[in-house]
């Protein structure tokens, strides 16, 4: 046991008297009596081997921020590095409300004592219902990936089938996600066109039968490019009884068409691009949306809240509708797991949504089209520089290859590092199929100067 | 020493009647302006930049529109509404180990070498973070006595997922995947043990607690058989009750040929003390957002932390981070590896508060942790049971101290005047402290309450707990009627009971409904 002379800013009950009071209340004369349960042998007898603890926050900052400096956190209009992590702009509001320790440090509580991050939770889920054309959404899952494992396993629930056809433009990521969650023997992989990075629609239609569960598209999948077949893929979903999934950005459905008007069952996609941070991958988090329909929602493991009515007028409140449904009620039943999940960015990116409306939400799709197009032009101008995916249809990112210059992604990152560049993703080893190719990411954030000035820095390297 | 009454006679949550957002829409109104793109770029790209018509929008989305001013009121009032631990006394939330978070971390992580990361940099740009992810996983190393570690999973039940899954492929690569089929369970361990086992294709088989809180051995011994492929348990479970014969379990699971894994989200009593390796665990997990001070962010900013033994590191979620002394680097090339469960390394921004609490405790302040909030929960315990109507689970048959949290019963307070626990919950609202957890499914002790009081709560807050609960059963043997209808001075009022029936589950459903209706 330690002494009882340490005392601990996190710990109040650690100075004497309180101890001392506590013990004597209860009869005990150390603390060690409590731990009587614990044998011997289980006990730990050695040293932790933790480094030597900081005894003040003063220094215990300067320690931990001076590792952090290590890092170089590059200008947000010089990177230009995206593939499930996007360097967008977060308005104020958005770290204001994160920074809410009323928000920051609840867990689910209760309505009758947490009814504000259950009205935010509703609120989310609302404006996502609007932005995906679906009228169920459901508290957010860990990530795309497993927002999108989550949704093909409902599929499978609901068709009582297995197989399942996904193409291979979502990226290495998600793909090791899916295999993981729902076993690789489960899937066919379906080809892409090299021009437009879309499905093989005839491969599609060879491989559809009535043993598959589900059909996932990703619109704009990971290589950037939109698919436009999306009625005819699922017709060809629907035909056969199986379930259409769709993943999306969110922040791109301004301007694209909602999964929901081309008959999508569920809706899935990232959120870390409404007003959240990067955090080195930390900001992530899945959305998950639905039809409203009963054999789809019910199958549904994560929680989703109802809007209830009170015995007051004109006044809501809300509660987890489905628990009986999630393994929290189905406990082995359920064949899905789920836990504390990333609500934090739930409620952040309804503050985004909100704040953007549904003319901000059309305008910066409008200015990140506008934009990527510009860069895609410019940097094709570039004599080494070409666009493999010449008929693609893109929102954000796009690939260039640089074949012409005998030159590697992977010296050219490296070069434009160390100018202050965080250029695009090597997709040389997950994409052999583009040759040395990198996936080009622009946001809002990068003005038509920025982007010359990326070209330049590129055509330099390259030359 | 603060000196009794510690209850707020005059306590009123705050109550803004704010309405839900679309509520306060009006047409026209910015919430923010995005960046225009500039006309230079607009006459090089001409119309190629415009999606297909079958693909583009027709109709804008019917989001909010609302004034930046009204936007931010709107969310700090919600905010206001909210009984987070800065604000509140939490120790009713048992499970979930609702300690402090401390406010330099949270500080740290929003330095821009944290927040304007991206997890794909070159690595000689990321040195800093791994150097912290290492260091973070180096610790949890001896904290938990495993040989490898991996903090990819975002949450505890996709570490519980992550260890089952490892578990799966032990079987599989060994030739005995498909006989070995069936993962031994309790039923008061938490429920993502058997749902993630049940989602890699195990078949559950679930021990129901003795009267000792904890099933006996002989209910271990006759589910043991050779399609055992491990044990998946909590321990000390949700009771609070530490399993003494822990030790006697793995050995016998190990004499099957099977594999255990510990479920260690309740590590807050024993952390330091008692570890996953003296009791023979192969697996285990922690939860950075309990045991490591990680804030619930109104359930989730989750991150899972999984530790196994050597012969098991090969199965670990890829990347891992690998150090050659100099540079620290990740490494894909693991072909044995269970795959991804959530993309790049997982919650960085969460490590990195995680780290910054251990080294803010060291190993005397980690064991300080336990000790206290062990002696903080039997404090409470005692003080508990002694109020009316109320008693602790599986005592008298098991009087050992209870270790970070207890599960208690209102049975006989509800046999004595009806009053059950759901009442009680939402009455201890209206003095101004969080509701609390009763049980996980099944319950298996009737009109359950569960109750945590970590390491961060003062003498003074437990107090406040045991007298309100005092009041509340007081209230409950003399005026039932006040507790059956609480809550009275919540932000909100309760429920009109035919909503349950079918709620809508978006604003636009509600609408429709309405529209329909009138």
């Amino acid at each position: 046991m330690v002494g009882t002379d340490f005392v601990h800013p996190y710990i109040p009950n650690s100075n004497p008297t309180s101890l001392s009071a506590m013990l004597e209340e209860i009869g005990v004369s150390s603390i060690e009596e409590l731990f009587h349960s614990l044998a011997k042998e289980l006990r730990y007898q050695g040293s932790l081997e933790l480094p030597e603890a900081w005894d003040s926050e003063i220094e215990l900052r300067r320690f931990i921020s001076e590792t952090l400096q290590k890092n170089t956190a590059f200008e947000p209009h010089q990177n230009f590095r995206g593939g499930g992590c996007w360097q967008h702009y977060v308005p104020s509001i958005c770290d204001e409300i994160l920074s809410r320790g009323e928000f920051l440090t609840a867990y689910t509580g209760s309505r009758h004592a947490n009814v504000g991050s259950f009205q935010a939770q509703f609120e989310f889920q609302s404006m996502i219902a609007e932005l995906t054309d679906m009228d169920v959404v459901s508290y957010v899952s860990y990530d795309w990936g497993s927002a999108a494992s989550t949704a093909l396993g409902m599929a499978q629930r609901i068709t009582q089938r297995r197989k399942l056809l996904i193409p291979r433009n979502i990226g290495p990521w998600r793909s090791s996600q899916i295999e993981t969650m729902r076993a690789s023997s489960n899937i066919d992989w379906i080809n892409i066109d090299p021009a437009s990075g879309q499905i093989e629609l005839n491969e599609l239609r060879e491989s559809m039968g009535p043993d598959v569960a589900a059909i996932y598209i990703e619109n704009p999948c990971y290589l950037g490019n939109l698919e436009t077949e999306v009625e005819a893929i699922s017709a060809l979903a629907h035909e056969q009884g199986a379930i259409f999934i769709v993943g999306v950005d969110p922040l791109s459905l301004g301007v694209i068409e909602a999964p929901g008007s081309y008959e999508a069952d569920i809706v899935c996609g990232t959120i870390q691009t409404l007003g959240i941070h990067m955090f080195a991958g930390g900001g992530l988090a899945g959305l998950l949306a639905m039809r409203d329909e009963q054999r789809i929602k019910t199958e549904c493991p994560w929680p989703i809240l109802g809007l209830l009515e009170t015995q007051q007028e004109n006044e809501f409140t809300f509660g987890w509708a489905n628990f009986d449904r999630t393994p929290y009620g189905l406990r082995d039943e359920s064949q899905d797991f789920i836990g504390t999940g990333q609500t934090i960015w739930a409620i952040i990116a309804g503050v985004y949504l909100a704040l953007m409306g549904p003319q901000g939400i059309k305008e910066i799709g409008e200015t990140i089209l506008q934009r990527s197009h510009y860069a895609a032009k410019k940097l094709a101008a570039i004599p080494s520089i070409t666009l493999p995916m010449n008929k693609a249809t893109y929102f954000k990112e796009f690939i260039i290859n640089i074949d012409g210059s005998g030159k590697k992604i992977s010296t050219v990152n490296e070069i434009l590092t160390d100018l202050g560049f965080n250029s695009g993703i090597d997709l040389s080893e997950s994409y052999p199929q583009f040759g040395q190719a990198m996936l080009v990411a622009i946001t809002e954030c990068h003005t038509k100067a920025d982007i010359d000035v990326f070209a330049q820095a590129l055509d330099k390297t390259l030359s | 020493m603060r000196k009794k009454k510690y209850i707020n006679e005059v306590f009123q949550q705050t109550r803004w009647m704010q309405g839900i957002i679309y509520e306060q829409s009006v047409e026209g109104d910015r919430g923010i302006l995005p960046p225009e793109t500039e006309p230079e770029i607009m006459s090089e790209i001409d119309e190629s930049w415009k999606i297909p018509s079958a693909l583009k929008r027709k109709l804008n989305p019917n989001l909010p529109e609302v004034a930046q001013l009204y936007v931010l009121r709107h969310y700090t009032r919600l905010s206001q509404m909210v009984f987070g631990n800065n604000v509140a006394n939490n120790i009713g939330l048992a499970t979930a180990t609702m300690k402090y978070s401390p406010l330099v971390n949270e500080d740290l992580v929003r330095m821009k070498q944290v927040a304007e990361i991206h997890p794909e940099q070159d690595v000689r740009s990321l040195q800093g973070m791994l150097e912290i992810v290492y260091g973070l996983e180096q610790a949890l190393k001896t904290l938990s006595g495993m040989d490898h570690v991996s903090m990819q999973p975002g949450g505890g039940a996709a570490a519980i997922f992550t260890n089952a899954k490892i578990v799966k492929h032990y079987h599989e690569d060994r030739g005995e995947g498909d006989h070995r089929t069936q993962i031994i369970t309790t039923l008061n361990s938490h429920p993502a043990n058997a749902a993630a086992a049940a989602s890699v294709g195990f078949e559950v088989i679930h021990l129901p607690p003795g009267s000792a809180g904890y099933p006996d051995i002989e209910s271990l011994k006759a589910a043991i058989s050779d399609k055992t492929a491990g044990l998946m348990t909590t321990n000390p479970e949700d009771t609070g009750l530490f399993n003494p014969k822990i030790k006697e379990w793995t050995d016998l699971i190990h004499q099957a040929g099977g594999l255990c894994v510990h479920d260690h989200a309740n590590a807050n009593g024993v952390i330091g003390i008692a570890r996953s390796r003296e009791a023979n665990f192969d697996l285990c997990h922690f939860n950075l957002h309990k045991t490591f001070s990680i804030p619930h962010g109104s359930y989730g900013g989750g991150t899972g932390a999984v530790g196994v033994h050597n012969d098991l590191e090969r199965y670990l979620p890829k990347p891992r981070i690998t150090f050659d002394g100099d540079l620290y680097s990740l490494d894909f090339d693991l072909p044995d590896s269970i795959g991804t469960v959530r993309s790049y390394l997982g919650n960085i921004q969460a490590h990195v508060k995680a780290f910054a609490w251990i080294m803010a405790l060291g190993e005397k302040g980690i064991r300080r942790v336990a000790e206290i909030a062990v002696l903080n929960n039997n404090y409470m315990t005692e003080k508990i049971a002694e109020i009316r109507g109320a008693s602790i689970s599986y005592h008298p048959d098991n009087t050992n101290w209870r270790i970070e949290q207890t599960r208690f019963s209102w049975e006989e307070l509800n046999r004595d005047t009806g009053v059950d626990t759901e009442d009680i919950r939402n009455r201890v609202v209206d003095y101004g402290i969080q509701t609390y957890w009763p049980s996980h499914h099944p319950y298996t002790v009737p009109q359950p309450f569960s109750l945590e009081p970590t390491e961060s709560v003062s003498k003074a807050d437990i107090d406040e707990l045991i007298e309100v609960f005092t009041r509340v059963s007081e209230e409950a043997y003399r005026n039932p009627e006040i507790v059956q209808n609480a809550p009275h001075k919540s932000s909100t009022s309760a429920v009109d009971p035919a909503s349950f029936a079918d709620p809508p589950m978006s604003w636009r459903v509600y609408q429709r409904r309405k529209n329909k209706n009138t």
